[in-house]
């Protein structure tokens, strides 16, 4: 039985490059998250310090691993199609 | 609390449901082939997609369930917005790509699409079908709980009600009709909370409690003539009954005063009195107070973002833990007492309220809770299948940034609303789920309807996502590939409708089997199992050549079973079976930490020892 892609998938010269950028910022945004659970489990009490406006670093931190979430996804898209549009010589239908 | 049907809530679900149905048989005619049932036909448009993928991900666990944690239990409800969010990171960088480049209909496909093995074809489907029935169960009892306050119907209604509703949205025209309803409610929800928290912001915080509040009286003991005085042994604490004019109420003894607590009595005639009254006479209310603010403010008026936070953390709190519950035996009346605790903000501005990390297994259960949460939404098999509704790479790509946007700004509006129904009380003592809804109540009653109208929506998207992924799994995992049925494509159509129809079936049974329980319960866990059973595989795959057909097999068996076998003989299950919870074989109740890298060296070790097997395969990364 046959698993291919239901829409056809033309092929991209980029993937390789991209994976290899996806897998790095994936381990800096982990890092930034274990950041916070190790805060969280190891050193509880430095949650309730105010950082910003009196708001502490527990909300802070928790609404930034989101803001931070979007703006890294935003950056990856934009580099990932310019690379797209260096490395394949027609550009992928959308 | 007492409920009474809104006709404007009618209304406004009726037109919705209508709606929504009419939009399902329009798109029938374009679901006739496989690929048009199962993915659309592979041509949503990117950001169709994206909404749709939050409108799947936003599930009752979301929006009724963390609402509802934070409003009881503060920022711990917040923790899974920050996992659930996180976790789209891992789909973005490291699985939407390749699941788009690898798959057809199915993640199967994808896992499968080196190898071509029976192993991988069985296990993949069993472990879709396990992760989607164990995330059907809690979004079935969320419809459930949301109809009785909508309509005024009974709980077993509901249920049955979304049941049918889905299983015609899936059974008529599959995965174009599903994502549609996902645009829809993803974007609608998305809207409203907005609304709603911008009204919480508005409105500020103020230590008045509103008229429909359970505001308690205190009166001195020497002033009162007890028909009852009752120590509870469990909670310490000691309660006396009052009577006047028929009807008997319980306050809890506090020095020389008594301060009032509300009581539902299921008298040994089989009536069940709230706060002494029949259900009609509506004494039961909702609860939730500022008890003072910071520098004895009344009421601060509209605030800004990070004021009303600061201003929390400086507040005091009266709240009404699940676990505050005291239950009695008065003369064969049973007897449920619903007791308060005044918590300092500051302390439930911060983790630790349901989670407690003193203790070693504390910090042990946090981090497998994170854990599985930040690794369980690349693994979940209804969100898998999304990246075969568009049309390039480049498109799956796009569509899961609109998703991280649209989930991550509503993930941070869940502060407002849940912090909203804790210090506006709108929370009803007997069923946290309600409090996002019951908080619009507080504003309007078109407002609350619109909101309830949108969480049943909620409920709809999300089982009609999993259904079409459980039929997925069942008509062209199992049937086409693993048992070499020989079917047409509309043959695999009519095979994918009546696996939607059983699945729906015993999603509706589950969910009446599982009424009451804590919607977000059973979703921390499926995201556990499915990080357990398929992250794992989808990993190994695309990142280790060695990686053998045997060796995901395996993992995927091991990963579901282990994390199934740690989650049934747990504390918390051991509470539901309504055996003692210190008598459970372990104190884990997040599996994650051990079934995740177990999952993973069963895989390696696996393929290791049946390296053999992948002589002469191409490699796909």
């Amino acid at each position: 039985m046959l698993h291919g892609p239901a829409a056809k998938v033309e092929k991209d010269n980029s993937s390789v490059w991209k994976a290899k950028l996806g897998i790095k910022l994936f381990w800096l945004y982990c890092a930034i998250y274990m950041g916070f659970v190790g805060i969280a489990v190891f050193a509880p009490e430095t949650m309730k310090m105010p950082v910003l406006a009196g708001t502490n670093l527990a909300i802070i931190y928790g609404i930034a691993l989101i803001v931070f979430a979007i703006v890294l996804g935003l950056l990856y898209n934009r580099v990932c199609t310019k690379k797209e549009d260096e490395m394949n010589p027609k550009k992928e239908a959308e | 609390m007492n409920y009474i049907a809104n006709p404007i809530a009618i209304a406004i679900f009726l037109a919705f449901v209508g709606f929504v149905l009419g939009m399902s048989f329009y798109y029938a005619r374009k679901a006739k082939s496989a690929s048009g049932y199962f993915a659309a036909g592979g041509n949503i448009h990117w950001f169709v997609n994206g909404i749709a993928f939050a409108g799947d991900y936003l599930s009752a666990a979301s929006f009724l369930g963390i609402c509802g944690m934070i409003a009881t239990m503060g920022y711990d409800g917040f923790l899974y917005s920050i996992g659930y969010l996180a976790g789209w990171i891992v789909a973005l960088f490291v699985v939407a790509e390749p699941m788009k480049r690898l798959g057809k209909y199915t993640f199967t496909d994808a896992l499968d699409s080196k190898f071509n093995s029976k192993g991988i074809q069985l296990m993949a489907a069993i472990s879709t079908l396990a992760v989607s029935l164990f995330y059907l169960i809690p979004q079935m009892v969320g419809a459930g709980s949301l109809i009785t306050p909508l309509l005024g119907l009974p709980q077993w209604m509901g249920v049955v009600m979304v049941g049918a509703i889905v299983i015609t949205i899936v059974a008529t025209a599959g995965m174009t009709s599903t994502t549609y309803v996902q645009f829809l409610k993803g974007g609608l929800l998305i809207i409203f909370s907005t609304l709603l928290s911008v009204a919480v912001l508005h409105r500020g915080l103020s230590t008045e409690p509103r008229p429909e509040t359970f505001s308690p009286q205190t009166m001195a003991m020497a002033d009162a003539t007890p028909a009852a005085e009752i120590s509870d042994g469990k909670s310490g604490l000691t309660f006396v009954k009052l009577e006047a004019d028929g009807i008997s109420n319980w306050w809890i003894k506090r020095g020389d005063m008594l301060e009032e607590v509300q009581s539902v009595t299921k008298t040994a005639g089989g009536e069940t009195l709230y706060n002494g009254a029949p259900k009609g006479d509506n004494k039961f209310k909702s609860v939730g107070l500022v008890a003072k603010l910071p520098d004895g403010q009344v009421k601060t008026g509209p605030v800004g973002v990070f004021k009303y936070f600061a201003t929390i953390q400086g507040s005091e709190i009266v709240r009404y833990p699940a676990g505050k519950v005291a239950k009695l035996e008065v003369g064969g009346d049973h007897v449920e007492l619903y007791c308060p605790e005044t918590t300092k903000g500051e302390d439930l501005m911060v983790p630790g309220q349901k989670f407690k990390t003193k203790d070693g297994i504390g910090k042990l259960n946090f981090i497998s809770l994170m854990l599985a949460l930040f690794f369980g939404t690349a693994s979940l098999p209804h969100i898998l299948i999304r990246y075969y509704t568009v049309p390039s790479q480049r498109a799956a790509r796009k569509s899961t940034i609109v998703a991280i946007a649209s989930i991550g700004f509503f993930y941070v509006l869940t502060l407002f609303m849940g912090l909203g129904a804790m210090t506006l009380g709108v929370i009803d003592v007997a069923d946290g789920n309600m409090s996002a809804p019951l908080l619009a109540k507080a504003f309007s009653p078109v407002l609350f309807a619109i909101i309830s109208a949108i969480a049943f929506a909620t409920v709809l998207g999300t089982v009609s996502g999993l259904i079409v992924a459980a039929s997925g799994a069942v008509a062209h995992d199992l049937m086409d590939n693993y048992m070499n049925v020989s079917m047409t494509d509309q043959q695999k159509v009519k095979a994918g409708k009546i696996a939607a129809v059983v699945v729906g079936v015993i999603a509706i049974i589950l969910g009446i089997l599982f009424q009451g329980m804590n919607v977000s319960f059973l979703v921390g866990w499926a995201f556990a199992v499915a990080a357990s059973a398929n992250l794992p595989s989808i990993i190994m795959l695309l990142f280790w050549k060695n990686t053998t057909a045997k060796g995901i097999a395996w993992s995927i068996g091991v990963g579901m079973v282990s994390a199934l076998g740690i989650i049934l003989t747990s504390p918390d299950m051991y509470a539901q079976y309504g055996l003692d919870k210190t008598t459970a074989l372990h104190g884990l109740n997040q599996p994650g930490i051990v079934s995740i890298p177990l999952s993973f060296i069963v895989l390696v070790v696996v393929s290791l020892i049946t390296q053999k097997e992948n002589e002469g395969l191409q490699d796909i990364r």
